[in-house]
Formats: structure tokens, C-alpha cells, sequence
């Protein structure tokens, strides 16, 4: 079993959850520890309840896993709501002033820290927050410095005192404990790596910087917003038009006038405002104009639960805009990846000249993780197509020139026509929503002609088989004669993962099929794939199945046995291994794990 | 809009005229519009390939495809958004918005009214008919009460929107009203247009000849004055413009309502594009900022 210790901070919003998660994200991976972070929480700016889950380890951490190792509730209500999933081994620290503490199971430490004895508390309003860092540093085993310095850049801005004030509550916090509590039995590893940490949201909007992106326009929406922060907050230095529109139907299309006049251009919602950018993604496709969009996805229908997660967008985002047309749909598998897509959908939907989509979700938007700053390249390579534009000197002009013309939609083998972006001499053309013929002349009104709509169906669709070849099929993680395949798509990656090797420890060996391209799906190689798998079983964010359906919509194919997960909050490794186990026993096909962690 | 503006020599209405001939009703409005466009290009000077005319959906969206300039013929009632991303990655375009009082005015009314007020540095004609043409003759946004329809036959009870007081009201920094019935005063606000820098709203009273039996040019010719022939009137006071937009009846004016010339433009405010058009921009983020964006995260 891999060696993680999590720390779990509760209470209610505004009273400072975030602070103490950052402090102890930074200590982590200055340490050289990965980490993820899952923050639980409701659409309220004060109040409610938030419990964030911070799980750190030498080894990749990909999930916020099955265990709870330290419990800092900032209130009573967290107190009562998870000292109950405290097992033997767990600490719990607390402010003894104002938590009552219940009942906890046996070998669980009870840490009560007298806050009004150890810090003024009429001048530090957050010090039983502070005062917890501290003690729970010395618990895990790590040297104070560490938090000096993370205390220092914190409160830098604030000016001497402060800083002065912050450390001296946190030594305190720390000197306590060494006197009363017990340390965890291994003290927190170091390692020589290094790790960025950051969310999906900024990988995403920094994957876009790195893919040439620019022009980006947003409104906001949750769990999206992070993406728009981002970009406005780097917009000047990375060289970006960073816009907030009046919806999300004026997003799409300003997005796409901005890549219709030859930049790469990027947008990001949820499901709801993806809704209303739908009609767009059809002019994307019938102008042939490339852009991406991003959804993160949440719990739906409507509004649904905004700070929660779902994987419920697919079938939208399969039959998003009406008629038929080629499309590109990725879901990133970790919060890495939502950097290394960007720039590959970029390549992919300028090549193709059609819309990508990027299928994220809330777990990965707003999650953190400790990522290796090398996995974040700013160099990636750039595929920007049959691009005419008046500055690159593309040859393919002259090309044209000498063929008797321009044809902004010339009827080409690839289905791809060069295209001249507005500017350019001699390349002028009108890119019309109507079906139109290969110079751009509209064919829907005057005197419509199935041979020349048929043509240009037909030249439109025929790109779909080379985005097909431009993608590498999906392949399966561990032996191919595993006694259970478990199939997953997008950010259920890193905990089917790590319910595999619950699962091969426990004697049962398991393989995992994650896909990452939705559309093209490869569906002929996925079959090969699982042709002979012997108990194959797909596990996803949501109530009906959606890649279920969509995998036997494209290939016929059944699985044995289905795990799902609607309750708004994401899977842990323990829900997968004991659905497995289940299922394998014969019990049931369908299982739908309860989350045991109120929030 | 001058900041687009490119001249060069020899632009003639030749060059102008489009790949196929207007497929409007003999008579239609919309004729003399595409035609004032047309002689304001040609008198501006302005290369046609540096030209973008942008439309929604609608008999006089058709526009684009009746001009030999680049053109984006777009969904209804979104070419504001479509032609604001088009001017921000390339603000040296010289941006024509063309278009119906249905597709500007109802479905496009969201895009309207914020892109005044944020000064998109584009020519917005309107030509409007007070009815939805291309799909057979319903009430438009801008139909009188009473005005009978095949959506509203017993006549509408709905009051019609005030395109200029609205205009005025954003805060377009350009606006004006014309009359395809008077070409050469139609050419010569689309080329004041065309000049402005920042968003020019011009609505033209462009005659339905098939569905619309109430606004003809028989019934605008006795009513509209020019503000032009006025001389005392003072088109950058804004409350008189505000004034001269309520007025409809016997006397409807047309000309510059407004126009004001302080106001920075969206591209013109933003300091991302102080090294030029984002189009012709380096695509790669530099190695300084790159770095410094991952050390913010360690």
C-alpha cells in the first residue's frame, strides 16, 4: 500500500479553511512531496460547511484516498459531522475554548489545544488556525523553518509585525504539541524533487498560454471561473486578450470571430452555459473556423449542485448543435493533463478546422495536485494547419494562385481546405452558416442543389477518418489476463488506478482501460482491448451510464458490470475495490457506493 | 473607425460588386443599402481585402455574399459578438456589421446593447423594415402598435423598441439614421461611419416592399428630415440627440444623431495589443513570463 498521510481541515466558509491548506500544500511540495487536494464545499460565500483533503507522499498521489491520518476542525460542526471517520492511528486537533469533541473510535488522539492560553486572541482572530499548523507540523515529524518561511511570504505584504505575530502563534501551536501530543509514528519524508502545485483550471488556461492562445473569453461559472482568473490575472504578460462577455452564446461566438481572424482562441463554462454555446459549435464546424472550448463539468441537471462534481456532460457534448459534423472531444485524466491536452486539441481542431472540446470536470478543475514543473512545457509543439495568413509567408498561396483561384472550401481528398484568414490579398471569400459551395457561395437559398450538398457533406465528414488516424487508441494499464478490467474515462484515472492495486495487494488482479479521446473513440481497437477480458466493469461520475451507452452505441459492447457515483462528490479507492469485490461475488452488476463523508 | 482605415489607389465599384447578384425582392431596401456601402468604399479607398462584412440571419444579412470584400455570414442575431472577436485579434480590419432590426434588435438585442458600450471600433448597419421578411412577414421588435402580421393579425399590441434612444442610452459613441431612399446622404453617414473611432450605430429605414405594406417609401419620403439642414443642431450634445430619437410621426429626422470622440475604443484600451493586431503576434509565451508563471505555483 502506498505510504500517504492526509490531512483533512473542516469548517465554515469565510472562516479561513483555505489558508491553512495553502500553508501546508507549500510545506509539502517544497519538501518534495506530491499532493492532492480536494476542496468540499457549497455555493455560499460565508457559512455552510467545507472540508478539504489534503493527501501527501513520496510516490504520485492521485486521489484524496480512503483515509483521513489528521483532522483539524475549525468548528464544531466539522467536529461533529468527521470525527467519526477517524480510525486508530488518527489525530484530531482542536480548539478546546469553543470544540466540544465527541466520541471517537479506539487509537484516535484526541489533541485539544487551550488557544485563548497560547495566543492573544483578541488581536489574531484566525489563531486557533494558526496555533493547529503548528501543532500538526510537529506531529508529522517536520522541522519548524518549513513554516517560518511559508509564514513569511504569506504575510510579507502585511509588514514585519504581522509576521512576527503569525510565527510566534505557530510556535507556539508547535511547541505544545511537542510537549502534550503524540508525533505520527513515520515522520513526513523529503525528497531532492520538486512540485508545482496548482489546479485544473490553471493548467488548463496555462495549457492554452503554452498552445499559442490568444484570445480567451469567459462568463463566469462554476466550476469554470478558475480558468478566467487566470488568464485575466496573466493576460499581459503571456500576450493574451482576456474578455468577460454578457453570456455564454456571446462567448462562443466572439471566440470564434477572434479565430476566424487567425488566432487561436479558447473559451470555458459548465454544462449550463455550454448549453447555450451549442448553436455556435455548429458555425465553428460549417465555417470551418477551429476553436476550443472547455466544460467543466458539474452535478446536473440545471443548476443543479455548482460545487459539485459529476461526469454528466457527455451525451450533451456527443449531440451538441444540430446536423452532422466532424468534432473532437478529450477528457483530461489528471490535472497534468488538463496542461498537455490543450495545446494537442489545438493541433488536432487547427489541422481539422472544427471545434474541440475539452470534457473536464469539477474534480479536476478545482482539485490541486503537486505536478513535476517539467510536465509543464511552454514548447510544445505547434500544428497550425493549412493556415494562409498575410504574415507567415505560406507557400500554399501561390499554390492557389496558380490553380485558378481561391477556394476557401475547395473539395480536397483530407476534407481539409486551406484557409485564408481575412487580410490576406487575393484569398477574399465569404465563410457563410449556410451550406455553401467551394467558393464560399451560399447553396441554401436561390437554387438549392443536392449534388453540391452532398459534395460538401461528404468533405466535411471525410476529415473525421483523419482526426482518427491523428489520435493513438486507448491502451490497457496492467496484465492483460487480469481477473477484472475496470473501464474509465477522464479524471476516475488516478483513483481506478489505485483501486487496482488495492485490489491486486488484496489478491485480486485487476486492469484498468482509461480513455482519454472521446470522439474519435477508436472503437475497433477498444473491442481487441476487451475482447478477451474476463470480468470487465465501467465505473463513472454519474446516474445513467453515459459512457456505458456510448461505448455500446459505437461498438455493441456490454460490460459485465457497472459502478456509479451521483451523489455530487468524487470516488474513493475503497468505493471501486469493495464494488469489485461485490460484483465479482455475484451480488449485483450495478453498484452505487454511498460517500460517507457528509459534506 | 479609422484605425482600420487602409488607403490605396484604384478601388472601384468593379471590385466591390460580389460573386453573385442580390437575391432580394425587385424593390427591397436593402438594394440601396449594399449600393451606399459600396460608394463609401470606393470613396474611402479602402483595399477590399482589408474589409470584413459580418452578418446574422436575415433577408439583409444576406449582405456579405452580394460584396466582394472578406465576409462572415453567421448565426442569428450574433454578429456583434462574432465581428468583436474579429476586430480584437485583428483591429486593423476595417469591421462592417450588417444586418435586420429582427437580428439586431430581438435575438441579438443581449449583443447590441453591451458592444456600444464597449466601444468596438465597428460600423453597425441596420436595415430596418419593422418586419421579419425572410420568414414571410411576422412582427419584428421594431413594428408599430397596430401593425397588422401573420404572427400578430389582429395587430400588435406590443410598443416597438427605440433603436436610437437605446443606442444613445449604451452608450454608442456614433449615431445615426438613414434612408435607402436618399443614397447620397446614405453614403455619406456610412462613410462618417466608417471614420468614427469606436462603435457607429446607423439604422436605415429600409423599405419591405412584400410584407410590409404600412412603412413605405411613399410613407418615410414626406417625413424624414435630415438633421444636416438644421443648422443650430449640435450633434455632440447628447440630450438633444436624446430628443431628436423620440421623435415619430409626421416629422422623423435622420442624419448624426450623435457623436462623441473621447471615448477609447475596446482595442484602443487594451494594453495587450500596444505591439500591434494579435494576429501578427508571436504565438509563444516568453521564456521570462513562462517561468515565472510556474514559480508562482512552487
Amino acid at each position: 500500500m502506498k505510504q500517504t498521510f492526509a490531512i483533512a481541515i473542516g469548517g465554515a466558509a469565510g472562516q479561513g479553511v483555505a489558508t491553512p491548506g495553502d500553508i501546508f500544500a507549500k510545506i509539502f511540495s517544497r519538501r518534495g512531496l506530491t499532493l492532492n487536494a480536494y476542496n468540499a464545499y457549497q455555493s455560499i460565500i460565508r457559512g455552510g460547511h467545507t472540508l478539504l483533503t489534503i493527501r501527501t507522499g513520496p510516490e504520485p498521489v492521485t486521489n484524496m484516498g480512503d483515509r483521513i491520518d489528521l483532522l483539524i476542525p475549525l468548528n464544531q460542526d466539522t467536529m461533529d459531522r468527521h470525527l467519526k471517520l477517524l480510525t486508530s492511528g488518527a489525530s484530531c486537533l482542536y480548539n478546546a475554548d469553543t470544540i466540544k469533541p465527541g466520541v471517537a473510535a479506539d487509537g484516535v488522539q484526541l489533541c485539544p489545544l487551550p488557544v485563548s492560553e497560547l495566543a492573544d486572541i483578541s488581536r489574531n482572530k484566525v489563531a486557533q488556525n494558526t496555533l493547529a499548523i503548528g501543532a500538526g507540523l510537529h506531529m508529522m515529524g517536520i522541522g519548524f523553518p518549513a513554516l517560518e518561511e511559508v509564514l513569511r511570504e504569506q504575510f510579507k505584504k502585511k509588514g514585519e509585525s504581522v509576521v512576527a505575530e503569525n510565527i510566534g502563534v505557530a510556535r507556539a501551536g508547535y511547541d505544545y504539541a511537542a510537549r502534550h501530543f503524540t508525533a505520527f509514528p513515520n515522520p513526513l519524508p523529503k525528497t531532492e524533487k520538486r512540485y508545482a502545485v496548482l489546479s485544473g483550471n490553471i493548467a488548463m488556461a496555462m495549457g492554452g498560454a503554452a498552445a499559442g492562445v490568444k484570445f480567451y473569453c469567459a462568463y463566469p461559472m462554476s466550476p469554470s471561473t478558475g480558468v478566467l482568473h487566470w488568464m485575466a490575472a496573466h493576460a499581459r504578460k503571456a500576450g493574451i486578450m482576456v474578455r468577460q462577455v454578457e453570456d455564454e452564446i456571446g462567448v462562443i461566438n466572439m471566440a470564434i470571430g477572434a479565430a476566424h481572424a487567425g488566432v487561436r482562441a479558447m473559451c470555458a463554462t459548465s454544462g449550463g452555459g455550454f448549453a447555450l454555446m451549442s448553436e455556435g459549435l455548429g458555425m465553428s464546424a460549417m465555417i470551418e473556423t477551429p476553436v476550443v472550448v472547455i466544460d467543466c463539468q458539474r452535478a446536473g441537471p440545471s443548476t443543479g449542485v455548482p460545487t459539485k462534481t459529476e461526469q454528466g456532460d457527455l451525451w450533451q457534448m456527443l449531440g451538441a448543435a444540430f446536423g452532422d459534423y466532424p468534432r473532437v472531444i478529450a477528457a483530461p485524466l489528471d490535472i497534468a493533463d488538463c496542461f498537455k491536452l490543450i495545446p494537442e486539441m489545438f493541433n488536432l481542431v487547427d489541422r481539422f478546422q472544427c471545434p474541440g472540446l475539452v470534457l473536464c470536470d469539477l474534480l479536476l478543475s478545482e482539485g490541486r495536485l503537486g505536478v513535476d514543473p517539467e510536465d509543464l512545457d511552454f514548447n510544445p509543439v505547434i500544428d497550425r494547419g493549412e493556415l494562409i495568413t498575410s504574415v507567415n509567408g505560406n507557400g500554399a498561396s501561390d499554390v492557389i494562385a496558380t490553380n485558378g483561384g481561391y477556394k476557401r472550401y475547395r473539395i480536397t481528398e483530407s476534407g481539409i481546405s486551406p484557409r485564408a484568414v481575412p487580410g490576406v490579398p487575393g484569398h477574399i471569400h465569404t465563410a457563410a452558416t449556410d451550406e455553401h459551395m467551394e467558393d464560399g457561395v451560399l447553396i441554401s437559398d436561390e437554387f438549392t442543389n443536392p449534388i453540391k450538398r452532398r459534395a460538401m457533406m461528404e468533405k466535411r465528414m471525410r476529415k473525421v477518418a483523419g482526426i482518427e488516424a491523428a489520435v493513438a487508441p486507448p491502451k490497457l494499464r496492467g496484465p492483460r489476463d487480469a481477473e477484472v478490467t475496470l473501464i474509465g474515462w477522464g479524471s476516475t484515472k488516478g483513483v481506478i488506478e489505485e483501486a487496482c492495486e488495492i485490489l491486486n495487494e488484496q489478491g485480486i488482479c485487476a486492469n484498468q482501460l482509461q480513455i482519454r479521446w472521446l470522439v474519435p473513440l477508436h472503437g475497433e481497437a477498444i473491442l481487441e482491448l476487451l475482447r478477451n477480458a474476463r470480468h470487465t466493469i465501467i465505473v463513472e461520475n454519474n446516474y445513467s451510464g453515459q459512457f456505458a451507452r456510448y461505448l455500446r452505441s459505437e461498438t455493441s459492447f456490454v460490460p459485465d458490470g457497472n459502478i456509479r457515483k451521483y451523489d455530487g462528490e468524487p470516488f474513493m479507492p475503497h468505493h471501486i475495490v469493495e464494488a469489485v469485490k461485490e460484483q465479482l461475488g455475484g451480488k449485483t452488476n450495478l453498484s452505487v457506493p454511498v460517500h460517507e463523508i457528509m459534506v | 473607425m479609422a484605425t482600420g482605415v487602409q488607403r490605396a489607389n484604384q478601388v472601384t465599384l468593379a471590385d466591390l460588386k460580389g460573386r453573385v447578384d442580390p437575391d432580394w425582392c425587385p424593390g427591397c431596401g436593402d438594394f440601396g443599402v449594399l449600393a451606399a456601402i459600396q460608394k463609401g468604399l470606393v470613396e474611402l479607398q479602402i483595399p477590399n481585402h482589408n474589409v470584413v462584412a459580418i452578418s446574422g440571419i436575415g433577408c439583409s444579412s444576406n449582405l456579405p455574399g452580394f460584396i466582394n470584400t472578406y465576409g462572415m455570414h453567421t448565426l442569428h442575431g450574433r454578429a456583434l459578438a462574432v465581428a468583436t472577436g474579429l476586430k480584437l485579434a485583428n483591429h486593423d480590419l476595417t469591421v462592417l456589421v450588417t444586418g435586420g432590426d429582427g437580428d439586431g434588435f430581438g435575438i441579438g438585442g443581449n449583443h447590441f446593447v453591451h458592444t456600444m458600450r464597449r466601444n468596438v471600433d465597428l460600423l453597425y448597419i441596420v436595415m430596418d423594415n419593422q418586419i421579419y421578411g425572410l420568414t414571410t412577414g411576422q412582427t419584428s421588435p421594431t413594428s408599430r402598435i397596430g401593425m397588422k402580421t401573420k404572427s400578430m393579425p389582429f395587430g400588435n399590441i406590443e410598443a416597438p423598441v427605440n433603436p436610437m434612444s437605446l443606442a444613445l442610452a449604451a452608450g454608442a459613441t456614433f449615431v445615426a439614421r438613414g434612408f435607402s431612399g436618399d443614397q447620397k446622404h446614405l453614403t455619406d453617414l456610412i462613410k462618417r461611419g466608417i471614420e468614427h473611432k469606436g462603435f457607429s450605430f446607423l439604422d436605415v429605414f429600409s423599405p419591405c416592399v412584400t410584407y410590409n405594406h404600412d412603412n413605405t417609401y411613399q410613407w418615410y419620403r414626406p417625413r424624414v428630415k435630415k438633421l444636416e439642414d438644421d443648422p443650430t443642431y449640435d450633434a455632440t450634445d447628447w440630450t438633444a440627440a436624446m430628443e431628436k430619437s423620440l421623435l415619430w410621426g409626421d416629422e422623423i429626422p435622420i442624419g448624426r444623431f450623435f457623436e462623441r470622440t473621447d471615448v477609447p475604443t475596446l482595442h484602443g484600451a487594451e494594453p495587450v495589443l500596444n505591439e500591434g493586431p494579435l494576429v501578427h503576434g508571436d504565438l509563444r509565451v516568453p521564456p521570462d513570463a513562462a517561468r515565472a508563471f510556474i514559480e508562482e505555483l512552487m
